[in-house]
C-alpha cells in the first residue's frame, strides 16, 4: 500500500544549515498493516509523514501509494486517499464550525459540489458514527468544535480522518497532547477504526510501550533513515529495554538520557 | 426618513455581505470592493444606457464584480502576495477600467432612464420611498436566501471551513486555491451587484463611488456582530443586513443632527472609522468577559502538552 524508495528531504537547502531530514529512506508497508515509528526528536518521523502526505517538498525518491507514484501530486490530491491525525487536537478540525459541519465536510473526499452538504440520510449516518465514539457528541452535533475538550476534538479528528476508509492512515503522535485517560480512549478508537475500516496505518509515537503493544510492525528511525525494523516474533519478543539498548547502539553512548528522551 | 435609511441599508447591505464573506468567512482581508462596487455601478449604468433589461443589467453588475474578485483571488493564489496587496492592485487597475466602461466619463447619469427605480416606485403606487424600501427588501431577501442556500451546500461549508482551518479543507481532498478564489469572486460579485443597485438608487454611476466602501461595509458587519451572537450562518447573514441598516441609521443621524456638535457631512468618514475601532474594541471587551467566565470550564479540558523543540 505504501512503497517508498530512496526518499530524500533536505531542509535549508543551499544554506550552511543544510540538513537531510530524510536521507534515502526506503519503506514498504503492505495493505492492512499497522506500523509504528519510533525515534528521538529530529530523527525524521514527522518529516516522513509530511513527505508521504505531500506537505513538504521532496528532493529525491518516490512515494507510491495504492500503486500510483504520488511524488508530484499536491497535498490536497493525495489527501483523497490519505487520512491524517496530527498531535495538536486543534489541527484536524475547524473550531468555529459545528461538529456536524466538520463531519459532513470530511465525509466525502474530492472537489466540492453545489449539492446539499447534509442530506437527512447522511446526517443520520454521521450521528450514528458520533454515537459510536461513546463521548455523547451525538447530542452536541450543533455545537461549535471549539467548545469540545481536547480529547473529544482528537476523537472527532480521528473519526474524520478514518471514516472514508482511506488507503493510508497517518498518525503523528496523535495521543501525545492528551491526558492519559483521553489518550487511552483515542488509542482504543484508533484500534477499532483500523480494524473496522481495514486501514493501513503508520503511527509515529514517542511511547515505546504503545509502539510494542499496538500494531504489526515497529521501525526505529535515526538521522533520516530506518535503523531497525521489527515484526512478527521479533516484535513480540522485544521489550522496552531492548528498544532502549538498540537505540543506544545506533546512537553511540553520547547521551545518557536516552531513556528520558524515549520515555 | 426611516424609509430612506432602510433603502440605503439594504442596498449597501449587499456590499456588506461581500465584505463579510471575504473578511469574516474567508479570513481574507481585501480591498477589491473599492473597485468592484463602482465597476458594478458602471456596468449597470452602461447596460441600462444601452437599453438592456434591468435584470440583465444587475446580473452584469454581479458578473463584473465577480471578475474583479476572481482577479484578486488569482493574483493572491498565483503570486502569493498578501491579500490586501492583491486587492489594492485590482482596485487601482479597476479605476481605469471603470472609466472605460463609462465611455471615458467620470460620471454617468441614469436620470432619463432608470428602470430599476421605476420598478421600485411602481411596486406600491403612491407609497413613495416606502415602495422602494419594500422593493429593496425583496431584493435583499432574495440575495440572503440564495446565499443561505449556498452555505448549506458542500462548496458553502468548505468555504466556511477554509477561513477557519485550511487543513480541514485540504484533508477533504479539495483544492484550497480554487475554493478561495471562488469565494473572493463571490464576494466581489456581491459588491458589484450592490454597486449596480446603488447607481440606480442614486441616479448615477461615478468613478469615485467606491471610495470608503470597505470601511463602511466592515462597520456594518461589526455593528451587526455587536448586536447579537450566533454561530448559524443564516442568522449571521441576516445580521449583516441588520448591521448595515443600523450603520446607515447612524450615518443618517450624523448627517441630520451632526450640525448640533458642529459636524458636517465631510466628517462622516471619521465617524465610520471610529465606529470600526469602537466595534472592534467592544468585541474585544466582550470576548475577554466571556473568556473570564469560561475559564473555570476550560480548566478541566486543558490538554497536557508535551514539550517539543
Amino acid at each position: 500500500m505504501i512503497h517508498i524508495e530512496n526518499l530524500t528531504v533536505i531542509f535549508n537547502a543551499g544554506t550552511p544549515d543544510e540538513r537531510a531530514a530524510l536521507d534515502g529512506l526506503a519503506l514498504s508497508v503492505p495493505k492492512g498493516q499497522w506500523i509504528s515509528v519510533i525515534g528521538s526528536n529530529g530523527a525524521g518521523k514527522t518529516t516522513l509523514l509530511n513527505a508521504i502526505a505531500g506537505s513538504v517538498p521532496i528532493a529525491g525518491g518516490s512515494v507510491v501509494l495504492d500503486g500510483i507514484d504520488r511524488s508530484g501530486e499536491p497535498e490536497y490530491r493525495r489527501a483523497r486517499i490519505i487520512g491524517r491525525v496530527r498531535q495538536d487536537p486543534t489541527a484536524g478540525t475547524a473550531p468555529d464550525m459545528t461538529v456536524m459541519d466538520n463531519l459532513a465536510l470530511a465525509s466525502r473526499k474530492g472537489p466540492r459540489r453545489l449539492l446539499p452538504a447534509k442530506p437527512a440520510s447522511l446526517k443520520r449516518r454521521l450521528l450514528e458514527r458520533l454515537a459510536e465514539l461513546g463521548m455523547g457528541l451525538e447530542d452536541r452535533s450543533g455545537e461549535n468544535v471549539s467548545r469540545l475538550s481536547g480529547g473529544q476534538r482528537q476523537a472527532l479528528a480521528l473519526l474524520m480522518a478514518a471514516m472514508t476508509g482511506p488507503a493510508v492512515l497517518l498518525l503523528d503522535e496523535h495521543t501525545a497532547a492528551l491526558d492519559p485517560r483521553n489518550a487511552d480512549i483515542v488509542m482504543s478508537l484508533t484500534r477499532r477504526f483500523v480494524r473496522d475500516f481495514g486501514l493501513t496505518a503508520l503511527m509515529v509515537t514517542h511511547d515505546m510501550r504503545r509502539a510494542l503493544a499496538d500494531g504489526d510492525r515497529l521501525v526505529m528511525m535515526h538521522e533520516g533513515g530506518i535503523v531497525a525494523d521489527l515484526s512478527g516474533e521479533g516484535k513480540a519478543a522485544a521489550s522496552v529495554e531492548d528498544l532502549v539498548r538498540l537505540f543506544r547502539e545506533v546512537r553511540g553512548e553520547e547521551y545518557a538520557e536516552d531513556r528520558d528522551l524515549l520515555a | 426618513m426611516i424609509e430612506a435609511v432602510l433603502v440605503e441599508g439594504l442596498v449597501y447591505g449587499i456590499l456588506a455581505l461581500g465584505v463579510f464573506l471575504s473578511f469574516r468567512i474567508l479570513d481574507f482581508p481585501d480591498l477589491t470592493a473599492e473597485g468592484a462596487f463602482p465597476l458594478g455601478a458602471a456596468a449597470a449604468a452602461a447596460m441600462i444606457a444601452g437599453g438592456a433589461n434591468p435584470v440583465v443589467a444587475m446580473l452584469a453588475a454581479f458578473a463584473a464584480g465577480g471578475l474583479a474578485g476572481a482577479a484578486t483571488g488569482s493574483i493572491y493564489a498565483a503570486l502569493k502576495v498578501p491579500s490586501l496587496l492583491a486587492g489594492i492592485v485590482v482596485m487601482t487597475g479597476l479605476w481605469s477600467v471603470n472609466l472605460r466602461v463609462m465611455g471615458g466619463k467620470a460620471n454617468m447619469p441614469l436620470i432619463s432612464d432608470n428602470p430599476v427605480m421605476d420598478a421600485a416606485y411602481g411596486l406600491l403606487p403612491n407609497a413613495g420611498d416606502w415602495s422602494a424600501a419594500l422593493f429593496f427588501a425583496l431584493v435583499a431577501a432574495t440575495v440572503l436566501a440564495l446565499l443561505a442556500l449556498f452555505f448549506s451546500t458542500e462548496a458553502g461549508i468548505a468555504l466556511g471551513a477554509l477561513g477557519d482551518n485550511e487543513a480541514v479543507v485540504v484533508a477533504a481532498g479539495s483544492n484550497p486555491k480554487v475554493l478561495r478564489t471562488s469565494g473572493v469572486a463571490l464576494s466581489g460579485a456581491l459588491c458589484g451587484l450592490s454597486g449596480g443597485l446603488a447607481a440606480s438608487y442614486q441616479g448615477f454611476a461615478d468613478v469615485n463611488f467606491g471610495s470608503g466602501v470597505v470601511a463602511a461595509g466592515l462597520a456594518s458587519v461589526m455593528v451587526g456582530e455587536f448586536l447579537f451572537r450566533s454561530n448559524r450562518i443564516g442568522v449571521q447573514l441576516v445580521r449583516v443586513m441588520i448591521g448595515s441598516i443600523a450603520f446607515r441609521a447612524i450615518m443618517f443621524a450624523g448627517r441630520k443632527y451632526g450640525y448640533i456638535i458642529g459636524m458636517g457631512p465631510n466628517d462622516l468618514r471619521l465617524v465610520t472609522a471610529l465606529l470600526v475601532v469602537g466595534a472592534v474594541a467592544a468585541g474585544r471587551f466582550k470576548a475577554n468577559e466571556t473568556a473570564r467566565r469560561g475559564l473555570a470550564a476550560a480548566r478541566d479540558r486543558r490538554p497536557t502538552r508535551e514539550a517539543r523543540p
